[in-house]
């Protein structure tokens, strides 16, 4: 068995003891992606072998919600909010320079895998829009140029 | 005003255990254990206290209704915030956690609920590691679990993370998805006070709803009756974005008039420009054209100036917006958000999203204005939870205000006078 997944069924041991069976599967797929970067069908698997439910369910849940992927992602996931806050402010300058700087795409790869971008509904920052998060870090009133100096920090 | 809700912000380690001590946190909870439960739910019967997440339920009838129901209970804190426009749970949570927690370890006590989650948006990490931190505090502290202050009294409080879902912020979805499930809102009754998580008697509460109950056992019920408006009393956190010259979380009273809201406190629409339109209460609530800013900003009296207060959301809009392309935008997220759970909103919210796109480049055709109409009222009332409503609302408020907009955009296309 592969390390992550060894890792993985460890950190679901504990989290059904945390939260019982029934509210593990949220936590366990959050862990499981983290660790792995997104959700593969042999992830998936897993989890739903761990708790002891049909992986159909796991699959079923799993899809409900948007933070979950089921395609690889590059090293840093750009998350832009085009919500209306956020495009008043300029979100759309935003992504037309994602584009013609990276190539970048909603739901996209650049080809080093470098960044990968989604867009995002509200991320409740409509008070320093526009805004994104990269991976865990909130990024906020963007403009072009500040957009494309914090992007030169993830390598 | 007096600060209260955002009293402990402005020390510099609110975030801490120790700041939030140091500027008077946990008092309100060394009181309240010296209370009866039953006295602090007559003193929130008191204060008026209505539901902060938006719905703007009375908080004590949700309580007395539960208690009504046997034990075990569990109380939920709905950190689910999701409403676009929406920023000031993220506030409480991040910068004064301990809030929070006291507001929730009060109100088990109140509630007898030995049990509790936060259920907070998976898109806040930050919020995420604080609260981790803030709950291992109260924990070494003896704030929670085991015989909290010495007395026979414990609640064990967890931290859930959500996955991104807006519809999880609708209580029985919420309580899906803490159960391991796709977050579709359940058929109700039963409610959640008497069947909720894991089919017992439970209290979903938002943060700023919990984070009023400290505040409340700290001046009793019928002091905190007199802030603000008097069918919906209380402070209340404003969000404000958009055009405005200063953004950002405002603690006001209860029923503060939206006019003062953006140019005293907001200091006004950015850059010379004038104001267009207002959505007061977070992208669900009807918007209102300029000339009608004259409104008080409660529960009670927006829906006389036809729309709601919601979460208290205003985002605002300046001449130059474009408000087709807005409601264009706001009806996509419901169309991202919709469960798939009640056809006239998984598929009405659909296509009302594809019309409204096609117009706000320019290719309306004839007709499609009214189909819009036609479409929310056969939305409205057909549908378990308030989302697919909230979406008709959104295209009712917009074309009814600004209808000449939206017909601007069809005729350009076709050359017809619609």
């Amino acid at each position: 068995m592969e390390p992550s997944h060894q890792e993985i069924l460890i950190e679901i041991d504990r989290i059904k003891r945390e939260h019982g069976p029934g509210a593990s599967l949220l936590p366990a797929l959050h862990f499981a992606q983290q660790r792995r970067g997104w959700l593969d069908g042999a992830t998936i698997r897993l989890v739903a072998n761990a708790l002891g439910i049909p992986e159909a369910k796991a699959r079923g849940v799993a899809t409900f919600y948007s933070m979950f992927r089921f395609m690889p992602v590059g090293r840093h996931l750009i998350q832009l909010c085009s919500n209306v806050a956020c495009m008043v402010m300029g979100a759309e300058v935003l992504l037309d320079f994602l584009k013609k700087r990276y190539g970048l795409e909603p739901g996209g790869t650049t080809q080093d895998r470098r960044f990968s971008l989604v867009i995002m509904e509200c991320i409740g920052a409509c008070g320093s829009a526009p805004a994104m998060l990269v991976n865990n870090d909130f990024h906020e009133n963007l403009t072009a140029e500040s957009l494309s100096e914090i992007l030169e920090r993830y390598r | 005003m007096t600060r209260r809700l955002l009293r402990h912000i402005d020390h510099p380690d609110s975030k801490n255990m120790r700041g939030y001590i140091d500027s008077g946190g946990y008092r309100s909870l060394a009181k309240a254990l010296e209370l009866n439960p039953s006295d602090i739910v007559d003193e929130v019967r008191l204060s008026g206290l209505r539901g902060r997440g938006g719905a703007g339920f009375q908080t004590s009838v949700k309580w007395s209704l539960a208690l009504m129901s046997p034990r075990p209970r569990y109380l939920i804190c709905n950190a689910d915030e999701g409403e676009p426009g929406t920023f000031k749970d993220k506030l409480i949570l991040e910068e004064n956690p301990h809030l929070l927690i006291e507001g929730m370890v009060i109100s088990a006590y109140a509630l007898e609920a030995e049990y509790g989650y936060i259920y907070l948006r998976g898109e806040y990490p930050a919020a995420y590691w604080i609260l981790q931190k803030a709950i291992r505090e109260a924990l070494e502290n003896n704030l929670l679990g085991e015989r909290i202050l010495g007395r026979e009294f414990r609640f064990d409080l967890k931290l859930f993370r959500g996955a991104g879902a807006y519809i999880c912020g609708e209580e029985t979805a919420l309580i899906e998805s803490l159960e391991g499930k796709r977050g579709q809102p359940r058929l109700k009754p039963p409610f959640p006070s008497s069947k909720g998580f894991m089919a017992k008697s439970t209290v979903v509460n938002n943060v700023e709803t919990l984070a009023n109950i400290p505040i409340i056992v700290d001046m009793g019920g019928k002091a905190y009756s007199e802030i603000g408006s008097p069918n919906c009393p209380g402070p209340k956190l404003f969000s404000v974005s958009g055009h405005v010259k200063r953004p950002g979380v405002y603690e006001l009273p209860m029923g503060t008039p939206l006019r003062e809201i953006i140019y005293d406190h907001a200091q006004g629409v950015k850059g010379g420009r004038r104001l267009k339109a207002v959505i007061p209460g977070g992208l669900s609530t009807p918007v209102l054209p300029a000339e009608m800013i004259d409104c008080p900003m409660d529960f009670v009296n927006l829906p006389r100036h036809g729309t709601m207060l919601g979460s208290g959301a205003v985002i605002v809009f300046d001449d130059t917006t474009d408000l087709v392309k807005v409601c264009s935008r706001g009806m996509k997220f419901f169309e991202h958000e919709s469960c798939g759970k009640c056809t006239p909103c998984r598929e009405g919210v659909g296509w009302m999203a594809a019309i409204l796109e096609r117009v706000a480049f320019g290719n309306g055709v004839r007709g499609d204005i009214d189909l819009l109409l036609e479409i929310s009222e056969n939305i409205t009332g057909k549908t378990l939870c308030p989302l697919g409503e909230s979406a008709a609302s959104l295209v009712k408020s917009f074309i009814t205000n600004f209808r000449g907009e939206f017909d601007g955009k069809c005729i350009a296309q076709t050359g017809h006078i619609l």
